[in-house]
């Protein structure tokens, strides 16, 4: 039955795969908001600009390689080669708290600068936010992966469908391209 | 008809969560009273929880606007109940200013927020997409389960803002800064205020995850045969809903991120140069615009008339077309003007922002486009009407509260047409004249499209019918009771009568409007009592109301009248049907209605 099921299947896309993409919409309307709210503010008097801390790139070389080893270990997966996909995976993971944590420190890089919430709010306010917004997101890419992670470990569950880790990666790949996005958009308005 | 049942029951589903739901079927699981009606992920049930957490807020709703409208209609009386309810808000019988504004602003809340968007879309999205397009259920059940809680959660949180000490939020449902902004504003904008961006945010959650759901639902989840063009126009109207929720809600919700910094954080994203009366101070905050927030705002509060509007189209698109036993007019154009409003939504938020200090040149732009809104409009209205004409019409309680519907939609477009011309606005902005408008075209219209989908599908949902002299007397007293409470407040707008006044009795300009604001609220107190018989019926009917026998009673073409009177999860018990034709075959070749399900037959004349 199950074969005869995929053989019939019709090329459509998973509609969980199709919700995803939707809910990316919806994230990327969210920060499409707050990148506006940048530029209107921009123009008011009492914008203040601020100079963006090396930390980000390193940041962003992290995030990026992140994204190459969740591709490598989609790869892993589907050729059914568990141990490089747990591996891979736990790299990735391992990677992601890695980019998660070097945000937080260059925040308080800016912050022991002297770049608070407090007063005329310029670029550097903006930056807090959208960023750390963004981290929330990478966050929640973390939690996805641990729980994949627990799941590619446990003897008990055998998991022979690829959609959730698909999911995973699709989702990983935004977050890491908002990243882009959202990082080159701060480099070109300050 | 191995190779048939595979395809019927959409294999790419049966691969994750569809296997569990036929397990029910074969099994007859026995699902306990915590899984059927409290955490339930049948999109059945979680419509009904929607539904009737809806009508909660309704009343509620409703009731606040009857307790503000005594203070209207008689400024100079005291009514010693409202002390009783309100305790110290209303001191002595009359209410105060805080709390009329609070009410007021709660109103808004509630019934644009929790009646229209969740109680609406939230009840006919679950209910009819799965049962119209054919699917057992909705792509993510569990998803579907969760938006209800956190709609549920965000009721509670909004909720618990009416018990604390400084009261609910009082600075207007738009939340504009600085009166969001500073908790030394007005009492209302310290805890309660909150509490309100936390509901909001829950509720934004709760929209978005349901939201995603019939989207995907819609374009994946459609049995064999149902093309997007055989679809009812009830789920292109709820699909368009989703689309624009999905992408104008995360902005409001950037918005409010911006707003809560301000509130706690000591940013100025939207504040600058005040100086607070009550703590005698001048604020360090410098260089924000309050005009920000307004857009970010209305980008979603745009949209959200039509997310609240376009549910409504839909069903009374359905119901007018199956009760006037003719096909629908003008099927492509109907979804061509809802994908024209829909597209429209996002570019004319800025109507609502003319007399902000909005540079009038691109208020220019605006006026252009909100106008362009009035060609679908009226696209839609030449429809309903052409579909009404020589019609074999059954006036049932939803057919009436559909024609209603089209009523007042006429009535209250008009309106939007002064409206959306800034120059115009500039003199009708802030008066009655806009509360009459989107009162009438929104509010009251959506509202009878809601009961009108109530009324239609109630057989539905529970196996009997809702009782029909009640629903009669509910018709016309509403209908009716509207008109009368919105028409004349055209005029006392037009003459400069502004909104948001607590007493009008010290003004001499305003003094005229008395008699009639006291006409007015008489009226609001009927249409209240008349919509608590409307819950009475309800609640009544889905225990005592006469039994539905057949299983198609309004002789209806959509696949939710082939499944049993009463589905069980997975609602067909067998395979799903597979469709054949459109959904509008009335009145066709000598026969009443023709089922989406039945083949078309090679002599069958074309439509």
């Amino acid at each position: 039955m199950i074969t005869e099921v995929v053989s019939t299947q019709r090329k459509k896309i998973h509609p969980h795969k199709f919700t995803l993409w939707v809910a990316i919409a919806s994230i990327i309307m969210m920060f499409a908001g707050l990148t506006s709210a940048y530029i209107v503010k921009g123009s008011l008097p009492g914008w203040s600009t601020v100079e963006i801390p090396q930390l980000f790139y390193y940041s962003t070389a992290v995030i990026l390689l992140s994204s190459v080893s969740v591709q490598m270990a989609l790869k892993a997966f589907k050729e059914r080669n568990m141990a490089l996909y747990r591996q891979l995976i736990t790299v990735t993971a391992v990677l992601g708290i890695g980019f998660i944590v070097m945000q937080v420190l260059a925040f308080m890089q800016l912050w022991d600068r002297g770049l608070t919430m407090e007063g005329s709010s310029g670029a550097g306010q903006f930056l807090y936010i959208i960023f750390g917004l963004h981290a929330l997101h990478v966050v929640g890419g973390v939690i996805a992966l641990l729980v994949m992670f627990i799941k590619a470990f446990s003897s008990r569950i055998r998991n022979y469908d690829p959609v959730s880790v698909e999911l995973a990666s699709t989702y990983w790949h935004f977050v890491d391209l908002l990243w882009i996005y959202l990082f080159i958009f701060f480099i070109m308005s300050i | 008809m191995s190779d048939g049942a595979v395809l019927h029951g959409h294999p790419e589903v049966r691969t994750t969560h569809e296997v569990h739901h036929d397990e029910h079927h074969v099994h007859h699981h026995q699902e306990t009273f915590i899984t059927k009606y409290v955490f339930s992920q049948d999109h059945k049930m979680i419509a009904k929880q929607f539904l009737i957490t809806g009508m909660i807020w309704g009343v509620l709703g409703g009731l606040m606007s009857v307790i503000f409208r005594l203070q209207i209609g008689y400024p100079d009386q005291s009514f010693p109940i409202l002390e009783q309810i309100l305790g110290r808000w209303a001191k002595g019988g009359k209410i105060t200013a805080d709390a009329y504004y609070a009410l007021v602003t709660m109103h808004g809340t509630v019934l644009v927020f929790f009646v229209l968007t969740g109680g609406l879309s939230g009840t006919f999205a679950n209910f009819l997409i799965p049962l119209q397009i054919g699917a057992r259920d909705m792509a993510s059940p569990f998803l579907n389960m969760l938006s209800y809680w956190f709609f549920f959660t965000a009721s509670i949180v909004m909720l618990s803002s009416f018990f604390v000490q400084t009261g609910p939020f009082s600075g207007g449902w738009t939340a504009y800064p600085p009166l969001s902004a500073l908790g030394d504003a007005s009492p209302g904008s310290k805890t309660g205020m909150d509490l309100w961006i936390t509901a909001m945010a829950l509720f934004v959650v709760s929209s978005l995850l349901g939201g995603l759901n019939y989207i995907s639902t819609v374009l994946n989840m459609r049995t064999k045969g149902m093309s997007m063009t055989r679809l009812p126009l009830t789920i292109w109207a709820l699909f368009f809903t989703a689309v624009l929720g999905v992408l104008s809600f995360p902005v409001l919700l950037s918005g409010f991120i911006l707003l809560l910094f301000d509130r706690h954080a000591g940013t100025s994203f939207y504040l600058s140069d005040i100086y607070m009366a009550s703590t005698q101070q001048a604020l360090p905050n410098e260089g924000g615009s309050a005009i920000l927030f307004q857009h970010l705002f209305w980008f979603l509060g745009h949209p959200e008339v039509y997310i609240i509007l376009l549910p409504a189209m839909g069903m009374v698109s359905e119901v007018l077309s199956t009760n006037s036993r003719k096909p629908i007019f003008g099927y492509m154009a109907m979804v061509g003007s809802l994908f024209a409003i829909a597209i429209l939504a996002f570019l004319v938020w800025a109507h609502h922002m003319f007399v902000s200090g909005l540079n009038p040149f691109l208020g220019s732009v605006f006026v252009l486009l909100t106008l362009l809104i009035a060609i679908p409009s009226a696209i839609k209205v030449f429809n309903w009407i052409t579909t009404l004409w020589r019609g074999n019409i059954r006036f049932t309680p939803g057919m009436l509260f559909a024609i209603g519907f089209v009523s007042l939609f006429i009535s209250g477009g008009l309106t939007g047409i002064f409206l959306g011309n800034s120059t115009l606005d500039i003199h009708l902005h802030d008066t009655y004249f806009v509360v009459a408008h989107f009162h009438i075209v929104m509010g009251v219209a959506s509202f009878f499209g809601m009961f009108c989908g109530i009324y239609h599908w109630f057989p539905k949902m529970y196996g009997r019918y809702l009782n029909n002299t009640m629903a009669y007397i509910h018709f016309w007293v509403t209908m009716i009771g509207a008109y009368l409470i919105f028409w004349p407040l055209h005029y006392a707008g037009l003459a400069g009568m502004p909104r948001r006044y607590l007493d009008y009795s010290s003004w001499e300009s305003f003094n005229q409007f008395s008699d009639l604001n006291k006409f007015i609220s008489t009226v609001a107190m009927i249409v209240f009592a008349v919509q608590l018989m409307f819950i009475f019926n309800f609640f009544y009917s889905i225990f005592k109301g006469r039994k539905v026998v057949t299983q198609n009673p309004w002789g209806s073409t959509t696949l939710e009248w082939t499944a049993p009177i009463r589905p069980g999860h997975g609602n067909w018990p067998g395979e799903i049907p597979e469709v054949h034709r459109w959904a509008y075959d009335y009145g066709k070749d000598g026969r009443e209605f023709i089922p989406q399900t039945e083949p078309v037959n090679p002599d069958e004349s074309k439509h």
